[in-house]
């Protein structure tokens, strides 16, 4: 039978995690510890629906209704100097909640403070661009819709940014393995030689990990080591023939005299 | 000029010349010297100006954000270098920051780690600028001040060399301190060097900076108003070079900055040359602020890792010593750390910019979601708002003058 393997997230994970292991929490403060920040709250939540607000590390955490974003991008700028926008992106909860999560964050240099804004999309979902009030998100929300596959509504230029035009799968899917999808691992193939080629070229190496064992030039079989670019040998390797006596487990025959120190690194 | 692509020569995409509309399409790069590595730049011409430019990356893509999913926290610390690798010590330094904050470990880092960890960024401030200036300088044509910068280049790699065994991707900054102590002869080689490097200075500016060519070159070209560079998210000098006095060491410190005296040059004028100005003034700062490292280390305790056993392994000898620092250690190594549940995003003031790293923790030992904002990526996309109406000299001053480095904004 074919071994398990979980389609909705190919990435690596924890070969142990103790049965009584609980995992501890950043602790979110609440808003009014803070006065800017609270001023802050008070003015958008008097426009927009905020279904959270917390303050983790320092920041402002704001999750909002996704419709809400450009309007809530203009506030942000217009009225509370939040000029820039540092970092806008997505995460892949598909597994667990079936859901991204687009996160914006936020500085503001007068105020020298940073904030987050959140909220989150169904698969399928496009997001409003932000790029009216932003220019710097024209990029990263094509990006985000190259490396996920969301769209951005009126997005000037909406195209793969990183990855090739052609390319088949958004890689940072939790879905998509780190080697890449078949159409991944034969993409230049492909395009250059067409599939029918496949076969002549053979299959590229692409499992760091992976250790070939006919090839004694990188790889050395532990226990049977060979010479260098010699055949593997099924013997057992005789280390016997390098020590002292068969393999004596003191060197007695060792005076300092004889050995040449090197006095600098060559 | 009819192209017939087929399979096994597929379609030859760098030039078609004529169109109805008498605009030259040019193909810069992406094997072009002077787009500081992979840079596709699609510019469309009348003339000899620029009409249109449409930049096209990812030549340097290596799935660094990928990797970080399926790499434990310490696995990932070397990639990091390879994302800005002229100043791997600042992106180490990022990443270790980011992840100091998730664990809350910030201020168990022991001081002489700190202190060490800003000597490192500066002399790679120093080593990144230095590279900037020499390829810069180049690209315009001044041929010696390449020659010149990447000569005291050398010193201060040699410096990092000495420290780390490393020259380019130092990994010299870990998860909760630094790995090792300064060589003995440290001090006095980097006391020797900064003595000496103000000095070079002057002799770079001596050859640029009243320059006729140079500032024909550099004045007026490439304008950016603060607007702009916060509109399209500029950083670091380009936005110092617009006028707007903001530098994360000085504004929100991290480390041992809030300690440090040193001054924020900011540019009056919003053209490469202000932004020319600036590096060399930035030089100079971080020459002030190493000069201060040197007593403050001299003062400072022994101590290199934070002692957080939870997350941070014991040191060497206390891992021979105590069998359970080795138990603890063959855990952090095997399976790695696994930090609370929660979101951070920590921004440091590399050479480049604001580098920031944004990171999700599930509470597993691989991040949940690693995002790297790295300055140059925001700084690329400016190009097609900065090069139109610019003529095709200016493109490569533009280019060398924002300071991009590829391995960051493909990752």
């Amino acid at each position: 039978m074919r071994a398990y393997s979980n389609k909705k997230n190919a990435q690596a994970k924890p070969y142990f995690t103790d049965r009584f292991y609980t995992v501890p929490q950043i602790p979110k403060e609440d808003v009014s510890s803070d006065e800017i920040f609270a001023a802050d709250l008070e003015l958008l939540s008097s426009k927009f629906e905020i279904s959270d607000s917390f303050i983790q590390r320092g920041q402002l955490v704001m999750i909002i209704k996704p419709s809400d974003i450009v309007a809530f991008m203009k506030v942000l700028k217009d009225e509370l100097e939040y000029t820039f926008l540092s970092e806008m992106s997505a995460s892949d909860f598909l597994e667990k909640d079936g859901e991204f999560e687009i996160f914006y964050q936020m500085l503001s240099l007068k105020k020298r403070k940073r904030l987050r804004v959140k909220y989150r999309i169904t698969q399928g979902d496009a997001v409003d661009t932000i790029t009216d009030v932003f220019k710097s998100a024209d990029w990263a929300e094509r990006e985000m819709y190259d490396m996920f596959g969301i769209v951005a509504n009126n997005h000037p230029y909406m195209k793969r940014l990183i990855m090739p035009d052609d390319w088949s799968g958004h890689p940072l899917l939790k879905s998509y393995p780190l080697i890449g999808d078949e159409a991944g691992q034969w993409y230049e193939i492909d395009t250059i030689f067409g599939k029918e080629y496949r076969e002549v070229v053979g299959p590229e190496i692409r499992d760091t990990k992976r250790v070939d064992p006919k090839d004694t030039k990188n790889f050395a079989r532990v226990g049977h080591e060979v010479g260098y670019g010699e055949k593997p040998s099924n013997k057992p390797t005789d280390f016997g023939e390098f020590q002292e006596e068969g393999g004596v487990p003191l060197i007695t025959r060792f005076t300092k005299d004889n050995q040449k120190t090197l006095s600098r690194r060559k | 000029m009819q192209q017939t692509p087929n399979r096994l020569s597929p379609f030859y995409e760098n030039l078609v010349f004529e169109r109805d509309d008498n605009m030259m399409i040019v193909n810069f790069g992406p094997q072009h010297p002077s787009a500081h590595g992979q840079l596709r730049l699609i510019l469309e011409l009348d003339g000899e100006q620029v009409v249109k430019a449409v930049p096209d990356v990812g030549y340097l893509h290596r799935g660094m954000e990928k990797m970080a999913e399926n790499m434990i926290y310490n696995e990932y610390l070397p990639t990091t270098d390879r994302m800005d690798y002229i100043a791997a010590a600042s992106n180490n330094y990022g990443f270790a920051l980011a992840v100091e904050r998730l664990l809350d470990i910030e201020k168990e880092i022991p001081r002489r780690a700190e202190i060490i960890r800003v000597m490192l960024l500066e002399l790679n401030r120093i080593i990144s600028h230095l590279f900037w200036l020499a390829t810069h300088a180049l690209d315009v044509g001044a041929m010696s001040v390449f020659l010149f910068c990447f000569r005291e280049r050398e010193f201060a790699m040699d410096l990092m060399e000495d420290y780390c065994g490393a020259r380019l991707t130092h990994s010299a900054i870990r998860i909760g301190g630094v790995p090792l102590d300064l060589p003995s002869d440290f001090i006095d080689n980097l006391y020797a060097f900064i003595t000496k490097f103000p000095n070079d200075i002057k002799d770079y500016e001596g050859l640029l900076t009243e320059n006729r060519i140079w500032k024909m070159r550099l004045e007026e070209v490439g304008n950016l108003t603060p607007e702009d560079a916060l509109n399209w998210g500029c950083s670091g000098v380009t936005l110092r070079g617009s006028g707007v006095a903001w530098d994360i060491r000085k504004e929100e410190p991290y480390s041992i900055y809030d300690e440090l005296d040193f001054e924020v040059p900011v540019a009056d004028k919003n053209d490469s040359y202000g932004r020319y100005k600036l590096y060399m003034e930035e030089m100079r700062q971080s020459v002030k602020i190493l000069h201060q490292t040197i007593p403050l280390y001299k003062e400072s305790e022994p101590g290199l890792m934070a002692k957080v056993p939870q997350y941070v392994s014991a040191t060497k000898e206390e891992i021979m010593t105590d069998n359970f620092a080795l138990m603890q250690h063959f855990v952090l190594v095997t399976q790695g750390m696994r930090p609370p549940v929660g979101e951070v995003y920590a921004a440091t003031e590399s050479p480049k910019g604001e580098l920031g790293f944004y990171i999700n923790s599930q509470g597993e030992p691989y991040p949940h979601r690693l995002k790297v904002r790295a300055p140059s990526f925001w700084h690329t996309s400016l190009l097609q708002h900065m090069l139109p109406g610019h003529y095709l000299a200016d493109v490569v001053t533009i280019i060398g003058n924002l300071n991009i480095v590829f391995g960051e904004i493909d990752r």
